[in-house]
């Protein structure tokens, strides 16, 4: 058992470092009079503070302490949280800090990642020089507002809460109930946000005539609550991730899927091969296909697809390189064989077409004929394939089939047997190849 | 068939470091995989027990993110897509000190936003890996196009100037081998080790032996002790590193982004801040001969050297073999870990050179490191590519001057 904790602040160091009036020193007073409430084991707790004054709050305390950058503060606590759950994370930031890590915040809401964010709120930069923040009010006076505020100012709480925080207060410095808030907000499981608003006695009180009473009746004036305005109970993120993962405990990792060489290849030379064809019409799958059909007779491979960002649309090439020995470069600056199956891949390899030459070899979809190339032309008739003309997901199998029976580069039984090695589509797949061989010119 | 032999070289000396050449020839019952390098270094994480990662997508790296969202729980660790870069690096930074062994991977638009946090990692000495697939620059430049632009970048990427380790893979298995290896070097330096590595290493299928991939041994973690007074930054040489204590652990543990003194408090005492300033520079520059790596291919009486990193120096690999084949005298240098610069080596390779050649797909970064280590006289050739197409052999040997 752990002896009693009177207070998790280090003695030594007080008092605190913040001006006088200052909200920071109460505030840090109450979140220690909580975790006394709490009894909370030092070394489970991390108090993870941003830039500004506020981050100079962590140093007081005997926990664990994490200093980090302007606005991330909310990422690192994420990360330590979702690390290991049994950790109580309490992260300390100004309104600044809610201004540069905002989408922090709101993506810490989101997930209800079980972190509780204090807010020092005292709608301005105290540390760089009174400049104005996300929360200063219309008009509000800074040093980078001199003739007022024309910004309307983030209602954090709202913003929160609406996104999926579990709990959300809002209150003053001045509340003698905010250790019992605070409290609350550390024992809930998800994300908690408590908006403490404050005086900023260096700058915004003198700039704006703030004080205690006016700071209490703003928050009436603007209609906003105070207290523990909202609470809901969805799972806390860390726990939620595990559960959803739990079922994929043990399994192997990435298991690889070896070839062995089982046929033989009569290729001599290197050979490049680029397939082209249309979006969504299996072309890099299939070119992966014929690529370990190609190891599994002894041949190195290597594949290069190419397509536009919109997946379903547009071109769709494999570079395919095959070569008896080791491939270092991975660049075809001219194909040995083409295969054109679509207009869409037509259109992308012009150029290579008016490059190729007399000992080169293009598998061309005849629809697509006639086109500018010195190359041995073979065109391929679909529409003489029956019921292969309306899958069109399967004409790069049967092109490459033909391309095997064309060219011998490899056996097109080490082409089968890769098909066959596959889970899904082996008898569609192993049909094609067999249809392929048939193609006619 | 002919045998080619890659010796690695460490300090001027072939040696290795666990892996010492690679025999480019099949044997009869070879294994062999047909492979990329994202799935490479996914593997190479999962081996060096990485259980936390954090990413953002962005081409050509979100083929990592993704696997590792699928791969990792399957080995109890974490991995998740954040809002942003941002958090991609706050989260993995966070998980890291408590005691997580973390990867994140990104590419050069990533990079940037990564940039304040890797100086946070640097000042706060936290033991991660940064995936770069470097693709062709600047801003958002060409997603799906190769590049090597973010060469400087990577080690001059954060404020201060700090030293960070780059590792850079040539091919499909060193994304693997690096992979083990910069984790390692995390674990043993404390500080960020990038994988500069590119869009067509990552994505391209490569056919690779399965008996290249090399698995490094795995460093254990050697915390502080249980028992007694723990400092979090207290040392005892000026390059030494701190054994760490996570959070949750048996010991306080007190991290700053801000200079510190040995228990982790802000100070400003200009003694304290030099001697951690210097700590962070002098525990990686004092120890580049345990972090050096090359790849040598080394010619007697050659007077001509081609030095390459990353995808180039497959095309440099194959433009020796081009050239040999005329009987030129050639040798070559692959630069695997480009930061902190392995100067022995580079200076070893060059003894007796004439003309050094230095390819790469940017305007010719690391070939201000080759310059300033040439001795005078040395012609030193650039040839650089910044159309996202890929170097080839015949280019390094017409430009080089070697057909």
């Amino acid at each position: 058992m752990m002896d009693q904790v009177t207070t998790y602040l280090d003695k030594t160091l007080l008092p605190y470092f913040f001006c006088p009036g200052c909200g920071h020193g109460t505030i840090t007073d109450h979140l220690n009079a909580a975790m006394v409430m709490l009894q909370l084991d030092p070394r489970k707790v991390i108090i993870v503070t941003d830039i500004g004054c506020s981050g100079l709050a962590d140093k007081y305390f005997i926990t664990n302490a994490f200093h980090g950058l302007h606005g991330r503060s909310v990422t690192y606590a994420t990360g330590i949280k979702l690390a290991n759950p049994e950790l109580k994370v309490i992260v300390l930031m100004g309104d600044g800090g809610c201004g540069i890590g905002g989408h922090h915040l709101i993506n810490a809401a989101r997930r209800n990642i079980g972190v509780t964010v204090v807010v020092f709120n005292n709608f301005n930069y105290g540390m760089t020089g009174g400049e104005h923040s996300v929360t200063t009010p219309v008009g509000g006076v800074t040093n980078s507002t001199p003739f007022g505020q024309l910004e309307h100012p983030m209602d954090i709480c709202q913003t929160l809460a609406v996104n999926g925080a579990s709990f959300v207060a809002r209150t003053t410095s001045f509340n003698k109930g905010l250790p019992e808030i605070l409290a609350s907000a550390i024992q809930n499981d998800g994300f908690s946000l408590v908006d403490i608003w404050e005086l900023c006695t260096a700058y915004y009180v003198p700039n704006n005539r703030l004080s205690k009473s006016v700071l209490e009746n703003s928050l009436a004036d603007q209609n906003l609550a105070t207290g523990i305005i909202h609470r809901s109970s969805s799972p806390e993120y860390s726990q939620a991730y595990r559960q959803s993962v739990a079922g994929e405990a043990g399994k192997s990792p990435m298991p690889a899927r070896t070839i062995q060489q089982k046929y033989h290849s009569n290729l001599d030379k290197r050979l490049g091969i680029i397939v082209a064809g249309a979006a969504g019409k299996k072309i890099n799958s299939a070119a992966t296909l014929f690529c370990r059909g190609a190891v599994q007779s002894g041949l190195y491979a290597t594949q290069r697809n190419d397509y536009p960002v919109t997946v379903k649309s547009g071109h769709s090439i494999s570079e395919v390189i095959l070569d008896p020995a080791a491939i270092r470069y991975t660049g075809i600056r001219k194909p040995d064989v083409l295969v054109v199956l679509f207009k869409e891949g037509l259109n992308s390899v012009r150029g290579q077409l008016s490059a190729m030459n007399e000992m080169d070899t293009l598998i061309i979809n005849s629809d697509l004929l006639p086109v500018q190339t010195k190359a041995r032309q073979i065109g391929v008739d679909f529409k003489q394939t029956g019921r292969w003309y309306n899958k069109k997901e399967y004409w790069t199998i049967m092109a490459l089939a033909k391309l095997l029976c064309e060219m011998s580069i490899f056996p097109l039984e080490s082409f089968r047997e890769v098909v066959k090695g596959r889970s899904e589509f082996v008898e569609e797949n192993l049909a094609a190849i067999e249809a392929g061989e048939k193609l006619e010119q | 068939m002919s045998v080619y032999r890659h010796d690695y070289l460490h300090n001027g000396k072939r040696t290795g470091f666990g892996y010492t050449c690679q025999i480019r020839v099949w044997l009869e019952d070879a294994m062999r995989e047909l492979i990329n390098g994202a799935q490479a270094i996914v593997r190479g994480a999962i081996h060096s027990g990485c259980n936390f990662f954090a990413g953002y997508p962005i081409t050509p790296a979100t083929d990592i993110l993704l696997y590792m969202i699928r791969e990792l729980p399957k080995v109890g660790g974490i991995a998740i897509q954040a809002e942003d870069e941002i958090a991609s690096m706050g989260f993995c930074i966070g998980a890291a000190m408590t005691g997580k062994r973390v990867m994140t991977a990104t590419s050069g638009p990533g990079i940037s936003l990564y940039s304040e946090n890797i100086g946070l990692a640097i000042m706060g000495e936290v033991p991660m890996v940064i995936v770069d697939v470097q693709r062709m620059g600047p801003a958002t430049g060409g997603a799906t196009t190769v590049g090597q632009g973010d060469i400087q970048f990577l080690r001059w990427g954060t404020s201060g100037g700090y030293p960070v380790i780059v590792l850079s893979p040539t091919n499909v298995p060193e994304c693997y081998n690096l992979t083990c290896r910069a984790f390692d070097l995390a674990e043993r330096f404390r500080v960020p080790v990038f994988l500069a590595t590119d869009k067509e290493t990552v994505l391209t299928l490569a056919t690779v032996d399965v008996e290249e991939f090399i698995p490094y041994p795995v460093r254990d973690r050697i915390g502080a002790p249980l028992d007694g007074e723990f400092v979090p930054y207290r040392v005892t040489t000026p390059d030494e590193v701190p054994l760490m204590s996570p959070y949750g652990g048996e010991h306080i543990l007190r991290f700053t982004t801000s200079t510190h003194d040995e228990s982790g408090q802000l100070t400003k005492d200009p003694e304290k801040v030099r001697k951690l300033n210097e700590r962070l520079a002098a525990k990686v520059e004092a120890h580049v001969d345990e972090i050096s790596m090359v790849k040598a291919d080394m010619q007697t009486e050659a007077n001509i050297l081609i030095i390459g990193h990353g995808v180039v120096g497959r095309s440099v690999e194959e433009a020796v073999i081009q050239a040999r084949k005329k009987g030129k005298k050639v040798s070559a240098l692959s630069i695997l870990s480009l930061w902190p610069v392995p100067e022995k080596a580079i200076k070893a390779a060059m003894q007796g050179i004439h003309k050094v050649i230095v390819p790469e797909l940017n305007l010719g970064q690391y070939r201000l490191e080759v310059e300033r280590l040439a001795a005078d006289g040395i012609e030193i050739i650039g040839v650089n590519r910044v159309d996202g197409e890929l170097i080839s052999p015949e280019e390094i040997l017409a430009q080089g001057g070697l057909l």
